[in-house]
């Protein structure tokens, strides 16, 4: 973005990486298969890379409301020193904080989920579908992200992304407004979980296995790394993968 | 006919009222034990919610079997205290029926509507009795049900089946009555279910009868004021309360977390940030986060009176269906318990909120709260808009910013970001790292 910004450009939109998509070593493949795409699409993007910090989302829920006010108000007067209007990120979290807890800080931003990007650039036919690759007629199965889906009302964006893989999408039982959470929302993700029977992601994955599918698509960094951690946990990561709803897409392209 | 059951129905009437309206003023200074809620915008967009989730029951329907029986309970309720009117007039003027002779074919089909309807209600109390006590349901045998509340569902139902088995004999005696030709008593023809049970009566003497019918029509009415007094104390509030918790619904996106403006003043200030309109801090900030029922708002309270406990929330919460200690449906019992533990105590010059005790701490536990993972499943599911989510993030809030209460995990995490600005230890300087495997595969 700094570049960008030194030799008086003005990218159409901010990619929001967030912190997952920066350093964990399983979303980054999903952030450069999404940057892939944008390249191949020819998107006039930016990213603010080391000028980009947590959203503050982990630190918000975990009750910490001035640190998370430290880090929003940063970020957004780094994004308003660009003159960011567009953002589109990977991460539901980072998207809910952008989109809807920004604005009373002074951020107000168009916000949109990759889902919802990648639903468009194939509607606007930016993106052509090959046909699915590895995976034309296998079955896929969605997992909705809590602050994607009840929290932000998303549920067909991905689908159709889904559906537009010529692919058999396959539900599972609790799906849309009644889809089971990973388990990593509300800054779960870094803690270990309260005593219980169970481990949420385990509850979710063996729902997401009952369905056959060979394959979970999400749209989260965290339900990606809990629906992975549940495959192995069930000895799975042989014939199911988990994949980011960019890199099936990716894959399709061949990138 | 002697003056005497006029005078009573009267007395009646205003020693109930009466009753009640100390009871509804208790009510209301229990739930305004909260904070202001700033929810009075967009009425245009309240109404619709209250028309389509109270009074159009639109999230019920989402389960559609006790969504039908709750359905004839709730038009019920509604259609069948329209005949209030006529009992009134009745039992003040020492009139009997005091509508059917203006009334005519018209008051035979109201009558069949109310008696349908009544006798749909008892058939939809038995099966929920059977729900409750014999099928064993999930969300019916959690352990905040034990006691009280699981006493107070059945005392509901059998309330209703007796004000419905009363309306049915009322009518089957009248009727049969009329037969005979007694004083006062008309033929209405065309009742079909009081006609049903009517032979249970036929060969029964007129003075029997008599008394039959008139034990049926008081049963009725001080049944109906007594229950009134009644859901007062009980979780069945909510037929009335649905209202105007669905109107002050949370009209936001459900992931959005309400700003706390006092962070946000102070933040400013130590970022040295000029605002224009910076407001007055306020003269004394009681609390960050919630601890007690008077740090949340009155909503989050009125949400607590309004919650029948019928723990969709709880049956959906993943934290709960794994095995935790959290159930939404309890935070929501533990808030209206501690609200009207508070109003019961100044209402008797009692210490209060500064009695030792507090809503976090009392009643939930940090276990509890900690065990959520925010997924919003609890919202979604209650029929009537309340929102448990709120209660917990708020509580949350002053575990980590009074209390210091946080997790060591959570406490590793808000180190992680305030010195390296991401969750995890990574150096802020690799952030752009992910891009070189972008750039090399380009560059081949």
């Amino acid at each position: 973005m700094a570049e960008m910004a030194a030799s008086g450009e003005s990218p159409e939109i901010l990619f929001w990486v967030g912190c997952a998509g920066s350093f964990d070593d399983r979303y980054k493949a999903v952030t450069q298969a999404f940057v892939k795409i944008l390249n191949k699409v020819g998107v006039s993007f930016a990213v603010l890379g080391p000028e980009e910090t947590c959203t503050g989302d982990p630190a918000r829920r975990a009750g910490n409301e001035f640190l998370f006010q430290m880090q929003a108000v940063g970020n957004i007067q780094v994004m308003n020193g660009y003159n960011v209007k567009k953002v589109v990120t990977a991460c539901p979290h980072c998207f809910n904080t952008i989109k809807n807890e920004y604005p009373a800080l002074g951020g107000n931003y168009e916000v949109i989920h990759h889902s919802t990007f990648l639903q468009q650039l194939i509607n606007d036919g930016k993106v052509v579908i090959k046909g699915g690759g590895d995976f034309k007629g296998k079955k896929i199965t969605f997992h909705d992200s809590c602050y994607l889906g009840r929290a932000n009302n998303v549920y067909e964006a991905p689908r159709d992304v889904i559906k537009a893989l010529d692919v058999e999408l396959v539900e599972m039982k609790r799906c849309r407004t009644k889809g089971l959470c990973c388990g990593a929302g509300g800054a779960q993700m870094f803690k270990e979980p309260e005593e219980g029977k169970k481990d949420i992601n385990i509850e979710r994955t063996e729902e997401a296995l009952e369905t056959g599918a060979s394959a979970i698509a999400v749209g989260c960094p965290f339900c990606l790394t809990m629906m992975a951690d549940g495959v192995k946990n069930k000895n799975r990561e042989n014939d199911v993968q988990v994949y980011d709803l960019a890199e099936l897409i990716a894959k399709d392209q061949g990138l | 006919m002697s003056i005497l059951p006029q005078i009573i129905f009267l007395l009646i009437f205003i020693v109930a009222g009466y009753v009640l309206y100390k009871r509804v003023s208790f009510l209301r200074r229990a739930i305004m034990l909260g904070k202001k809620s700033g929810r009075t915008d967009n009425p245009g967009e309240r109404w619709k919610t209250m028309g389509l989730v109270a009074f159009g029951q639109k999230k019920m329907f989402k389960r559609i079997v006790p969504a039908i029986f709750h359905l004839f309970l709730y038009v019920g309720f509604i259609i069948i205290n329209i005949e209030i009117l006529e009992f009134v007039i009745d039992g003040l003027f020492g009139q009997h029926r005091y509508f059917f002779p203006f009334t005519g074919t018209w008051y035979m089909v109201a009558l069949n509507i109310f008696e349908f309807l009544a006798f749909g209600s008892l058939v939809a109390s038995v099966i929920f009795l059977i729900r409750r006590n014999i099928i064993k349901i999930r969300r019916f045998t959690a352990r905040e049900l034990f006691g009280w509340p699981k006493l107070d569902a059945n005392l509901i139902l059998f309330a209703e089946i007796t004000l419905m088995t009363a309306i049915l004999v009322m009518n089957a005696t009248d009727q049969a009555l009329a037969d005979k030709g007694y004083a006062h008593y008309t033929q209405i023809e065309g009742l079909f279910f009081s006609s049903l049970i009517k032979p249970l009566f036929i060969d029964m003497g007129a003075t029997t009868l008599f008394y039959i019918e008139r034990i049926a029509w008081w049963l009725h009415i001080i049944g109906i004021l007594g229950f009134a007094i009644y859901i007062t104390y009980s979780k069945h509030l909510h037929i009335f309360l649905a209202f105007p918790n669905t109107y002050y619904s949370n009209l936001k996106p459900k992931g959005e977390m309400k700003n706390m403006e006092e962070v946000t003043n102070e933040v400013n200030m130590m970022l040295g940030i000029q605002t224009e309109n910076t407001p007055e801090p306020p003269a004394e900030i009681a609390r960050f986060g919630a601890k007690d029922v008077n740090d949340l708002s009155w909503v989050n309270v009125m949400n607590a009176f309004a919650c029948t406990e019928c723990g969709r929330c709880t049956d959906q919460c993943p934290a709960n269906i794994t095995g935790k200690k959290l159930s939404p449906r309890k935070i929501m019992m533990d808030t209206r318990d501690r609200a009207e533990e508070v109003a019961i105590s100044l209402e008797n010059g009692g210490k209060g909120l500064e009695d030792g005790k507090s809503l976090y701490g009392d009643y939930i536990t940090k276990e509890e709260i900690n065990a959520c993972t925010s997924c919003n499943a609890c919202v979604e599911a209650c029929p009537v808009n309340i929102d448990p989510l709120a209660i917990i993030l708020d509580i949350r809030r002053y575990v980590a910013m009074e209390e210091s209460g946080t997790p060591p995990q959570w406490n590793a995490m808000f180190q992680n970001i305030e010195t390296s600005f991401s969750p995890w230890k990574f150096a802020p300087t690799d952030r752009f790292n992910w891009a070189d495997k972008v750039k090399e595969e380009e560059q081949k």
